[in-house]
């Protein structure tokens, strides 16, 4: 299909429609579900509860070191099912395509997509395809929504954080988003900068396999990054969290560009990355248990739920001092994700 | 980055600390006049451990801030016009003119584009033949060579629709001003680091001969400001006043000839309006009528329109050293980040900001 491109008939409904959906989507996404192609997926039922997710994605530009918005889509809603402890079961995918979208470029996307799912375990099931003209969108808009099932006896939310339970990171800070604003800056910064999109469902099973009752809260610090998942969490649960700013894993070459940028890495987005809140004694096992993952290697106990400072985030700094740690807020960030 | 590590060690900044409690034997007030200094103090938990009778005053070197409504409505207004499209740092973005910001100005179709430096608003003239780029200058003796030289390649290259609207400010001679006010009671300066590696710590000279200020250059690392803040305070006490330079990797006492000569080439010393401070003779540039073909203000006829300061915006007292965030009645109210009146809420080096976002009471 070199050199063609998405016209706006592609998303008419007719002849090229079908021939799209044939050549490119049943290619390389098709499953027995899908394949019937009928107006929806007809699943069979599964044990537990239900959880059921959407997340659009808009991430400019859309291939990217470390990943595209194709993973990103399959990625980020698997990610959202995993932090309230479901078994990720299938995914639909909206596409809106912009008039004059290169269609090799939609196939590289589609074909992440089928890599994604593929190797998470999980199927699109139902999607839809709409095409807007020229202009009227960025090239390629796409929600994936998720459904999972949750085993009975698991309850992961905020509201289950404890005073004394003791926060960890999976691995380090602002990955994606530094990455993505660089990118758009058309900076070039030493080292290799890479988004950390990946899913997190398996790290999120083991752990609920090994300390199924100790696991209070997880959260997929994205947008808003660390800084800003954390003040939804104290907000929630009405204890405080103090972490120690030492104890924040960062890679060098992130610390470099976000000195360069003015940025910190807690305000920065995370694709590949969840807060694990666990009851403290535990906690020594469930870091170990989050490192033996392939996820969580560079994984750090960042901090502990304090009561006293209902709703606010405290971090200690390496000369002794301590700040509050506000949402973000009102700074212009990029589209990241 | 380990050697920025360096100055931000635990076990390195407990003895200075130390020895920062040691050297303030007498109460004394220090403006930092840096907005990157009020950010870094906030940010490292400084305010939170700094020994009792030394207080310290945020001053007007946030470049955001204290550039005027006027000259804000004027911007504004610019990106406006038909066939222009602007370039800015991203700081300017949201700050509220009198009617609306330049955000809302792009929202409804003008063009702006967000620059990490002015070679990029240069590179966007040239792929954008159609349109006259002005890049809107705003920033001290740190952002201007940067200018100068985007002017002069633009000049080699005879880029014909490459335009510079400069509110370009000095700070020496704002600070005169400043220090002759006398609500404005202080002891020592905290001078700017990043201005100081071009103007040099020389520059500050006149200051401390003339109103009897202690003066030391610092740096932006924990280690930097306790060492400015220890030195200071060792002036103050033993009442030996004079410039220091704790900056010595970054600063010289002559600054940087180079940048300094291109400046002139490009700038000439002009009046310029300060929020909060007013029109200040000698306290801005204007280019040269040699390079006049790049100065938006000649060539797009600009005059400045009259403008007022946001009602009950305390903006102005607070660059000025004579009040803080806390007195202001709309902060954290009316004005938030998310909702700011005042552009000292808006910029990642104000004020109002760095109270908002870390000076918010630890034990409420």
């Amino acid at each position: 299909m070199t050199g063609k491109t998405i016209q706006l008939d592609h998303g008419s409904g007719g002849l090229a429609s079908q021939q799209l959906i044939a050549e490119v989507f049943l290619k390389h996404l098709d499953n027995p579900t899908l394949h019937s192609l009928e107006d929806s997926a007809v699943l069979a039922n599964q044990p537990g509860r239900l959880a059921f997710t959407t997340d659009s994605y808009v991430v400019d530009p859309i291939f990217f070191p470390g990943g595209d918005i194709g993973k990103l889509a399959v990625h980020g809603t698997i990610n959202d099912l995993a932090m309230r402890g479901a078994r990720p079961y299938c995914l639909s995918l909206g596409l809106i395509l912009e008039e004059g979208l290169e269609l090799d470029e939609l196939e590289k996307v589609i074909i992440s997509i089928s890599e994604a799912c593929r190797e998470a375990g999980v199927a699109i099931v139902t999607g839809d395809t709409k095409v807007v003209p020229r202009g009227k969108a960025d090239k390629i808009f796409i929600n994936t929504s998720g459904i999972g099932f949750i085993d009975d006896h698991i309850d992961i939310s905020a509201k289950n954080a404890k005073k004394g339970d003791i926060v960890i990171l999976s691995g380090t800070m602002g990955d994606h988003g530094i990455t993505i604003m660089t990118r758009q800056a058309g900076i070039a910064v030493e080292g290799k900068l890479a988004s950390d999109t990946m899913p997190l469902h398996r790290l999120v099973a083991t752990l609920l396999k090994e300390i199924p009752g100790s696991v209070h809260v997880l959260r997929d610090p994205t947008r808003g990054g660390v800084a800003t998942t954390l003040n939804e969490v104290a907000g929630n649960c009405g204890l405080g969290i103090e972490l120690r700013e030492e104890s924040l894993p960062v890679r060098p070459e992130v610390r470099a560009a976000c000195e360069l940028l003015g940025l910190e890495p807690l305000y920065l987005a995370n694709e590949g990355k969840c807060l694990v809140i666990v009851a403290a004694e535990e906690a020594t096992r469930a870091l170990q248990i989050i490192r033996g993952c392939q996820e969580g290697r560079e994984a750090a106990i960042i901090g502990e739920l304090v009561a006293g400072k209902p709703g606010r985030v405290i971090i200690n700094t390496p000369v002794g001092g301590a700040r509050v740690v506000t949402p973000l807020h009102g700074i212009p960030l990029p589209r990241i994700c | 980055m380990k050697h920025l590590d360096e100055y931000r060690d635990r076990e390195l900044a407990a003895p200075l600390v130390a020895e920062l409690r040691r050297a303030v034997s007498k109460p004394l007030r220090v403006m930092e006049v840096c907005g990157s200094h009020t950010m870094a103090i906030f940010r490292n938990g400084l305010r939170s451990i700094l020994p009792t009778g030394l207080e310290l005053v945020s001053g007007p070197g946030c470049p955001v801030c204290v550039t005027s409504a006027s000259h804000m409505d004027a911007f504004i207004a610019i990106a406006g016009r038909p066939g222009v499209r602007v370039a800015i740092f991203g700081d300017l973005f949201r700050v509220p003119g009198s009617h609306g910001s330049l955000a809302e100005a792009g929202s409804k179709g003008a063009k702006i584009d967000i620059v990490y430096s002015p070679m990029d608003a240069l590179e966007l003239a040239v792929a954008n033949p159609g349109d006259l780029l002005v890049f809107l200058g705003v920033g001290f003796e740190t952002t201007t060579p940067g200018i100068a030289a985007t002017i002069l390649a633009a000049h080699h290259r005879r880029v014909d629709n490459f335009l510079v609207f400069s509110t370009q400010k000095t700070m020496p001679a704002a600070m005169e001003t400043l220090l002759s006010d006398p609500q404005l009671k202080i002891d020592g300066l905290l001078c700017p680091g990043h201005v100081s590696s071009i103007i040099g710590a020389a520059a500050w000279q006149p200051l401390a001969d003339n109103y009897r200020l202690a003066c030391v250059v610092a740096g932006f690392e924990t280690a930097d400001l306790l060492k400015g803040l220890t030195l200071l305070a060792r002036q103050v006490a033993n009442d030996s006043i004079k410039v220091e330079n704790a900056y010595p990797r970054a600063v010289s006492w002559e600054g940087n000839p180079r940048a300094q000569a291109m400046v002139a080439e490009i700038f000439e010393p002009a009046d310029m309006d300060w929020r909060g401070l007013g029109r200040i003779p000698l306290s801005g540039l204007k280019i040269r009528e040699q390079y006049a073909h790049f100065d938006a203000l000649s060539r797009l006829a600009i005059t400045l329109p009259e403008a007022e300061e946001p009602k009950g915006c305390l903006c102005g007292d607070i660059l000025k050293g004579i009040s803080t965030p806390r007195h202001c009645p709309l902060f954290a109210g009316r004005c938030t980040p998310a909702t700011p009146v005042g552009p000292c809420m808006v910029s990642s080096e104000g004020t109002c900001a760095a109270y908002y976002k870390y000076g918010q009471d630890l034990e409420s």
